[in-house]
């Protein structure tokens, strides 16, 4: 007899969950982008089509994992016969589309909302900026200088409506102090160029908890708790999502925050290890991102179809397991 | 949804006013955490029927605020747990809107006009003869009952200069005075317990408005200031409801085969033919339609929808009704601004009238037509006169516009096809369907048929409302309220509102009409016609009109959040002579800023927040000493 009857070895499991079966291709309508003539499929925006083909779309409130919002303008392209610009990233293509992407019109604008940006939001952390704003010539100091940081919680407190008119003197700006209410990130809104990413993710579109929301109005709106309570007195979770999505570091790990400041941020000396969160069944990859041996921050690779880079508190936050205590003793791993 | 609400309670008054809103609770579970133990299992449906009411977010919050005078975190937490909306998100709508406050706020409040208009006849005096009295904007007087607060234009230009009060208690009352030349004048309203005015009374402060009130030949004016606003009977007397009764014996095709024929196109500012729209409405499949009549009228120098509601309300109403007729819509609402109570008073009372007379309900005119309109009230934001964010504000969300495509006609109010349209549009469908759309055609000019509302004001002789054919000049239209005031020289007029562009004497002869003023680059907006006179500084004007829009702006797109931020600044270098780098360099940003704005912003407001500052800058010097002629 067979010392393995065939009922005792079973097919090895899948490692990866299923495919879904593969969609009907969606017909593809022909658009003309820069004199030249694409395919892209129906439903598809102009932001998918250019970067198809290539072409380089400056991006700041997209994000693949969250609905478009279209609000921050960069991404605008000209669409020929369209009275204004459109933004690229949600407008969809369209049959006979003829797309102009780097025209007169368009690097101005792009050029504008970079300078409008660039001189009212602090964007030292904000990846990919200052690129963009070589490649647009855009001048942020064109404005003025800048005009003193408000008091804590002042920008919180302002009414729609009314407001104190300039001198001129300078350009008003969103400068204000950290927000520093629990140990796990911090909200530094003088980094925050109102992108709503953060809002959506903590809604529908990853983690339905809606602790945040913009709150005010023109450039008065800002990000808020519910009447600007602090973090531990809101329903936010620390899922950390916000921040996984924040363009600009407005929104930061504690600990990130906390090195930045000390001097002792050094990306240069960090790896990124993808492994899997130990906490529960579902399996979330993570990315772990690590300085002189300890986790610094915690991010979700948005590519894969389990998390869409969300994560929840346990595996964005509970990684202090793994650091040693600093004093040798072997309940170092137990704290 | 879960959803986490702070434990703060509102006291019982709040809790009342909140209740006589959105009823009394059916069940001892208010919405928010549960008690399942205490409710048992069965109960755990009951909150979707409550979600699914986020669009009485605005009601309750008008409800909470008229009560104490501000919306307490209590007073907030209750309405999130009734209506499952989560504070943060109640908290950004109830921070949008400039007559909702979320710190404390006295119970009576005047909110003293500042804008355009004002300024020309004396409001920047009175604001500083209120900071004598009553001390700083906004602060706590007299023992903390009252405060005072500046308002951009509360659409009174014919009488400036204007204030709203706003006075919370038991039995709030929001009420208007124009014109209001005395602190001392105000600070009475503030204290006063009653604003009863005969119906009379109520009528002739109409006529006064309406200069030509009562003269033969006139269309959309015919009514008001003649026929009382408030009697169903009347109305029916002076013709109503017969073109109501012809388009339901015609069908909707037909209705709207007349209103393509008419040429009419819409008087909001767009100028979109309405025909069209109605047509498009017709024919989306999804279900079901709504019907939207904005009412929110908040452009600088505009008042000629509100004098409508006042003074023919039923008119307005009929219009509504035969364009849901056309358009298929089971439902409706009249967004009404919150700075106007009578109008929405008037516009509620034809409402209930049409209602108990069967013209209004399950069976329109004894038709097999059902439908039904209810008024909703802003809050204090001119963006929420752009479609799109008016949508929001009824569902109960930020006014914030939304990117179009989709268009209303497809993806509108709660997500389904609507039809949109102005005031004084709907005013003049009756008028098209009773001539018939070729006749009502061959009134005006060409390209702008039928009649149209000015509304004249600033440093003329008899501001107010004017109706005239398309056709006539700018001349006639300044010389039908009297010339400028004193005799004194035009230095500037802005037509079409803060939104238009300012054009000098030399254009008097432009035709008012959508290719009259389109032939000189100008726009005829919302129908302002606002005069300034050689003495004025238009610098000052400017300045108001940049601090309007950086107000106003949604704050959603940058180019519009930050680009009216940066264009004020601009001006006001220019004001003080102290320009970054040269002139050139100021006029080349200031032509940049206005560009991106033009091109890149999201909606409308953005897209023209320059546009009067541009045209002034082009005619004009406004920024050098000396008169503004050019
Ligand atoms: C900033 C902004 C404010 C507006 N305000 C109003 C308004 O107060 N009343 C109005 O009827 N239309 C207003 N509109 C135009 C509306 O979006 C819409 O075009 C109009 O209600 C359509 O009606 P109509 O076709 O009858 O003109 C505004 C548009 C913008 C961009
Ligand atoms: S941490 Fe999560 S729950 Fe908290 S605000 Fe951010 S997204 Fe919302
Ligand atoms: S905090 Fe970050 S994610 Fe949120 S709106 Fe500001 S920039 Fe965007
Ligand atoms: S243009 Fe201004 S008002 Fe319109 S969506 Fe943008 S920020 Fe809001
Ligand atoms: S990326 Fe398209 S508008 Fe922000
Ligand atoms: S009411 Fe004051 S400007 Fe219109």
């Amino acid at each position: 007899m067979s010392p393995d009857p065939i009922w005792f070895r079973p097919p090895p499991r899948p490692t990866r969950v299923p495919e879904a079966p593969p969609r009907k291709e969606p017909p593809s309508v022909e658009i003309t982008i820069d004199g030249v003539k694409r395919q892209a499929p129906e439903g598809s925006t102009i932001l998918e089509a250019c970067r198809a083909a290539a072409i380089e779309t400056p991006t700041l409130c997209y994000l693949e994992n969250l609905t478009p919002v279209n609000v921050c303008r960069v991404c605008v392209v000209e669409v020929v016969g369209s009275r204004v610009l459109v933004p690229a990233c949600s407008r969809k293509v369209e049959a006979g589309m003829t797309v102009l992407t780097d025209s007169e019109r368009v690097r101005l604008s792009r050029k504008m909302v970079l300078e409008f940006l660039g001189s009212s939001v602090d964007l030292s952390t904000a990846p990919g900026v200052e690129s963009m704003m070589k490649r647009y010539g855009a001048d942020p100091k064109r404005y003025g200088a800048p005009a003193p940081a408000a008091a804590a919680n002042a920008r919180d407190a302002r009414e729609p409506g009314h407001h104190h008119a300039p001198d001129g003197r300078a350009a008003e700006t969103v400068a204000q102090p950290v927000k520093i209410d629990n140990d796990l990130y911090v909200r530094d809104y003088g980094k925050c160029i109102l992108c709503y990413k953060c809002v959506e993710a903590c809604g529908t579109d990853a983690q339905n908890t809606f602790a945040i929301s913009v709150a005010g109005r023109g450039f008065d709106a800002r990000i808020s708790t519910e009447a600007n309570v602090p973090l531990p007195d809101s329903a936010c979770v620390y899922c950390g999502n916000c921040i996984g999505v924040c363009p600009t570091g407005a929104l930061m790990f504690k600990s990130e925050h906390d090195l930045r400041a000390a001097g002792e941020w050094n990306e240069s000396k960090q790896t990124k290890t993808d492994t899997i969160c130990p906490y529960c069944g579902v399996g979330c990859t993570l990315t772990l991102h690590v300085q002189d041996e300890h986790i610094v921050k915690v991010t979700s690779p948005m590519d894969r179809e389990i998390t869409h880079g969300h994560l929840c508190i346990k595996g964005r936050f509970g990684f202090d397991f793994v650091h040693p205590r600093g004093d040798g003793s072997p309940d170092d791993r137990v704290r | 949804m879960d959803i986490r609400v702070s434990a703060d309670e509102p006291t019982s008054e709040e809790r009342a006013a909140i209740d006589a809103v959105l009823g009394a609770p059916t069940s001892s579970w208010t919405g928010g955490e549960r008690d399942t133990e205490g409710e048992g299992h069965t109960s755990l449906h009951a909150g979707r029927e409550a979600r699914s009411r986020r669009d009485l977010l605005l009601p309750a919050l008008h409800a909470a605020q008229s009560r104490v005078g501000w919306i307490t975190p209590g007073a907030l937490a209750t309405i999130c747990k009734r209506l499952t909306i989560p504070p943060a998100e109640a908290h950004g709508v109830a921070s949008f809107y400039h007559l909702f406050s979320t710190t404390p706020r006295p119970p009576a409040v005047a909110h003293v006009c500042d804008d355009i208009a004002c300024r020309t006849r004396g409001g920047e005096s009175i604001c500083a003869m209120l900071l004598r009295t009553l001390g700083p904007e906004g602060s706590p007087a007299r023992d903390g009952r009252m405060t005072w607060k500046r308002s951009p234009c509360l659409g009174l230009c014919e009488r400036a200069p204007a204030a709203l009060f706003t006075i919370a208690g038991e039995r709030p009352r929001t009420f208007t005075l124009a014109p209001v030349t005395k602190a001392s004048a105000i600070e009475a309203a503030l204290e006063s317990r009653e604003t009863e005015t005969s119906a009379r009374q109520r009528i002739e402060s109409v006529r006064r408005s309406v200069p030509q009130s009562g003269q033969p030949g006139l269309r959309l004016l015919r009514r008001v200031g003649q026929v009382d606003p408030e009697g169903l009977d009347a109305y029916r007397a002076s013709g109503g409801f017969e073109a109501l009764r012809r388009a339901l014996s015609i069908g909707p095709a037909k209705v709207i085969e007349e209103v393509i024929a008419s040429n009419l196109v819409g008087r909001g500012g767009a100028a979109f033919p309405t025909g069209r729209k109605w047509d498009a409405v017709l024919k989306a499949p999804a279900r079901p339609h709504y019907l939207v009549c904005n009412a929110d009228e908040s452009e600088p120098g505009t008042f000629k929808d509100r004098l409508l509601m006042e003074g023919d309300p039923f008119a307005v109403l009929e219009g509504i009704l035969i364009a849901a007729f056309a358009g298929g819509c089971e439902r409706g609402f009249v967004y009404v601004r919150g700075e106007y109570p009578l109008a929405a008073e008037r516009m509620e009372r034809a409402i209930a009238a049409a209602r108990a007379g069967r013209i209004l309900g399950p069976s329109v005119l004894d038709s097999d037509f059902a439908f039904d309109v209810e008024v909703r009230r802003g809050a204090g934001a001119y963006i929420c006169g752009e479609e799109t964010a008016l949508f929001n504000s009824i569902e109960g969300k930020r006014g914030e516009p939304r990117n179009k495509p989709p268009f209303p006609v497809h993806v509108g109010l709660f997500g389904k096809p609507t039809l949109v349209n102005n005031v004084e549009t709907l005013a003049n469908v009756p008028l098209v369907i009773l001539d018939g759309g070729a006749a009502f055609a061959k009134s005006g000019t060409a390209g702008s048929s039928g009649p149209k509302l000015f509304c004249v004001s600033g440093h003329v002789t008899r501001p107010g409302l004017y109706e005239v054919p398309f056709g006539k000049t700018l001349r006639d239209v300044v010389d039908l309220a009297g010339g400028v005031l004193g005799g004194r020289e035009i230095g500037a007029i802005l037509l079409g509102g803060a939104a238009g562009v300012f054009v000098g004497d030399d254009r008097l002869d432009v035709p008012l009409t959508f290719e009259g003023t389109r032939a000189i680059g100008a726009t005829l907006g919302s129908g302002v016609v606002m005069v300034f006179d050689h003495t004025t500084k238009l610098g000052d004007v400017l300045l108001r009109i940049a601090a309007f829009f950086r107000d106003e702006s949604c704050g959603q797109c940058v180019p519009c959040r930050v680009g009216t931020v940066r264009q004020e600044e601009l001006l006001q270098r220019l004001a003080a002579a102290r320009p970054l780098g040269s002139l050139a360099q100021e006029k080349t940003l200031l032509r940049e800023i206005g560009q991106a704005m033009r091109d890149a912003s999201i909606c409308g407001l953005g897209q023209t927040a320059s546009s009067a500052v541009e045209s002034a800058l082009a005619r004009f010097e406004p920024f050098s000493s000396g008169s503004t002629k050019r």
